[in-house]
């Protein structure tokens, strides 16, 4: 009966979608109709396959780890193209020939561009941190996965709501709000699939047979209820046409602006932060084989971290037409935000106490440490950019581009590569990885693409600020805008090179992935109850 | 602008004391007396259950408080 109905729904969903499609009014509209066709159809037919098949009772004793895996696959997948396109763009960038005129308002930069950055945070960030959660929260709540087949609708509804952000993008439907480009279909099918991860991830917190939660679902829960909150405030908009891609924002004005940064700076903090520390809360001891250094400290980062986060916003439009209070209120609390995250920062290396020689031997520790470290040195550049003087040098110049990287890159890439270096050969049973040397080379080839890509940012985006302000005795601007663009054209081919040798250290990555699941001995089962009597 | 007139005085008085009292709380409560025996067994809970949810051979936490010595 159950199976009827969801063929009936998958069913209309199919006719409503290619009636859409015949009306549509603008390309990117169409094929995203047509991508919803197709994902509707193919889970028709993979429905129909099993009507009547009796349903294999969930075995409540086991961990529900098939949307770990995918999502695991997923990571690497989207991990790897979202650099492709960092790298391709910053390429643009330093070759404007790169903009093809065959391709032009297809694949030029303004168009790659958020595809590139949707692409790493959204796709590459969102699957780790989809799976990641999926795996954290069954282990430290001693529950298999609430929901049954509803983690399943999240991993694949979200790989959908990838697929028509991107198509979305080269196709020119964007909202034109930085983080926040797809537009309102895809935006409502977003917030469908993560009610569902909510309610996964609440169902499995609930029915946990732990009596504490651990903290890293604490942080996964905030990233999971405030990124639904940012989501539903940016994003309210009336759609032009029920046929269309384009809609019109509700805000507008300044109120528009600090709803759009107190959306970005939190999708960083909550998104990018406070996720990626659930992982670190759980990977990095595991890893260690050491408990946290001070449980009460990350309880403490949990808590301030909250509370000071989402005030940070107003830093991002310092010197504009937002009122001054609020600006000096984003400034306060993006350096008060300087104190949780340096304590994160050293609950997390000090985990390591009297185990600092795991990072001569093993490799993953060395990678989970770097991205610590990363954090520590972002989270410090962060508030200091956010002061007012330091913020008139360096808004709109590549400073604030070189921070954002060595924040994505040395933190959430490293803790993420980290992650799944982890993961993998638990998840396939494995003894352990392919090869260690290969994830010395990944992990040297990523972390100097880092340096590389940081350093050169620092140094073009400070000679910018200094270049745009520069005037002459007489009063008058000394350079161009062009000036500068020419004087950036050595620090580019740099960046471009640093972002190339973290795209090869992710390509060996996916490779010695691959070898560890086809070609690594088997983890003896006898392993297994033995880890059980021990307990 | 009535609904401002009244939330932007509240949000400046009662609401910034309550979450600044809220805030403080939260470090009193961390650093109560005898927290120290919940922390740890939170802490290391994470070395539990990593292959298969717990079942009733796990039992609830308080009954493993004396192996505690030995995780750390």
């Amino acid at each position: 009966m159950w199976d009827y109905l969801k063929l009936a729904v998958l069913g209309l969903v199919i006719v409503v979608a290619a009636v859409a499609a015949s009306m549509a009014r603008d390309p990117a509209y169409l094929v995203h109709m047509l991508l919803i066709i197709g994902a509707a159809a193919i889970t028709f037919f993979w429905v129909i396959r099993r009507v009547g098949d009796p349903v294999p009772a969930a075995n409540p004793n086991e961990y529900m780890d098939g949307p770990v895996r995918a999502g695991v696959i997923a990571t690497a997948f989207w991990g790897v193209i979202g650099f492709t396109a960092g790298v391709f763009i910053a390429a643009q960038l330093t070759w404007p020939q790169l903009n093809f005129e065959w391709a032009q308002g297809y694949l030029s930069f303004g168009r790659l561009r958020p595809l590139h950055t949707s692409a790493v945070i959204f796709a590459f960030g969102g699957n780790a941190l989809i799976a990641t959660a999926f795996h954290v929260v069954q282990r430290t709540s001693a529950a298999r996965l609430w929901g049954g087949g509803l983690a399943w609708f999240v991993f694949w509804g979200y790989q959908l709501f990838i697929l028509m952000a991107a198509t979305g993008y080269v196709l020119g439907s964007t909202q034109g709000n930085e983080y926040a480009e797809p537009e309102w279909l895809a935006d409502l099918w977003l917030t469908i699939v993560w009610v569902a991860f909510l309610i996964v991830f609440m169902g499995t917190v609930i029915k946990r047979r732990e009596p504490h939660i651990y903290v890293a679902n604490w942080f996964y829960m905030a990233f999971i209820v405030t990124v639904a909150m940012l989501h539903l405030v940016n994003n309210v908009s009336i759609p032009v046409s029920a046929f269309g891609s384009k809609s019109v924002p509700v805000w507008s004005g300044v109120q528009s602006a600090m709803i759009q940064w107190w959306y970005g700076h939190n999708a960083v903090g909550f998104f990018l932060t406070a996720g990626f520390l659930g992982m670190m809360y759980y990977y990095i001891p595991k890893q260690a084989e050491r408990p946290v250094y001070s449980y009460k400290l990350s309880i403490m980062h949990f808590w301030a971290l909250i509370f000071l986060y989402i005030w940070a916003g107003p830093h991002h439009l310092h010197y504009t037409a937002l009122p001054d209070w609020a600006q000096t209120l984003g400034m306060t609390f993006s350096i008060m935000l300087w104190m949780p995250s340096w304590g994160g920062m050293i609950n997390g290396l000090m985990t390591l106490s009297g185990a600092w020689d795991k990072l001569r031997t093993d490799p993953i520790i060395r990678m989970m440490v770097v991205a610590v470290g990363f954090y520590g040195m972002a989270t410090f550049e962060g508030p200091m950019m956010s002061i007012k003087t330091v913020n008139a040098l360096s808004h709109y110049t590549d400073w604030t581009v070189g921070h954002v990287h060595s924040g994505a890159l040395g933190w959430n890439g490293m803790i993420t590569f980290g992650a799944l270096y982890y993961l993998v050969p638990k998840l396939w049973q494995r003894e352990g990885l392919y090869s260690l040397r290969l994830v010395s080379w990944h992990f040297w080839l990523a972390t100097i693409g880092i340096v590389l890509y940081a350093a050169s940012m620092w140094v073009t985006g400070i000679m910018e600020g200094l270049m745009w302000r520069e005037v002459d005795a007489q009063g008058f601007l000394v350079n161009s805008f062009a000036d500068t663009v020419a004087a950036k054209f050595p620090m580019y081919v740099v960046r471009t090179l640093g972002g190339g040798m973290f795209l090869l250290g992710a390509i060996i990555m996916c490779y010695k992935l691959w070898k560890t699941v086809t070609d690594s001995p088997a983890r003896e089962p006898a392993r297994a109850p033995a880890t059980v009597a021990a307990e | 602008m009535e609904t401002y007139t009244w939330l932007r005085p509240f949000a400046d008085s009662w609401h910034l004391l309550f979450m600044f009292l809220f805030f403080i709380g939260v470090f009193i409560f961390i650093l109560r007396p005898g927290s120290n025996k919940v922390h740890k067994d939170s802490a290391n809970m994470i070395f539990r259950n990593d292959d298969k949810p717990g079942g009733g051979n796990t039992g609830p936490s308080k009954a493993r408080h004396e192996d505690q010595k030995e995780a750390r």
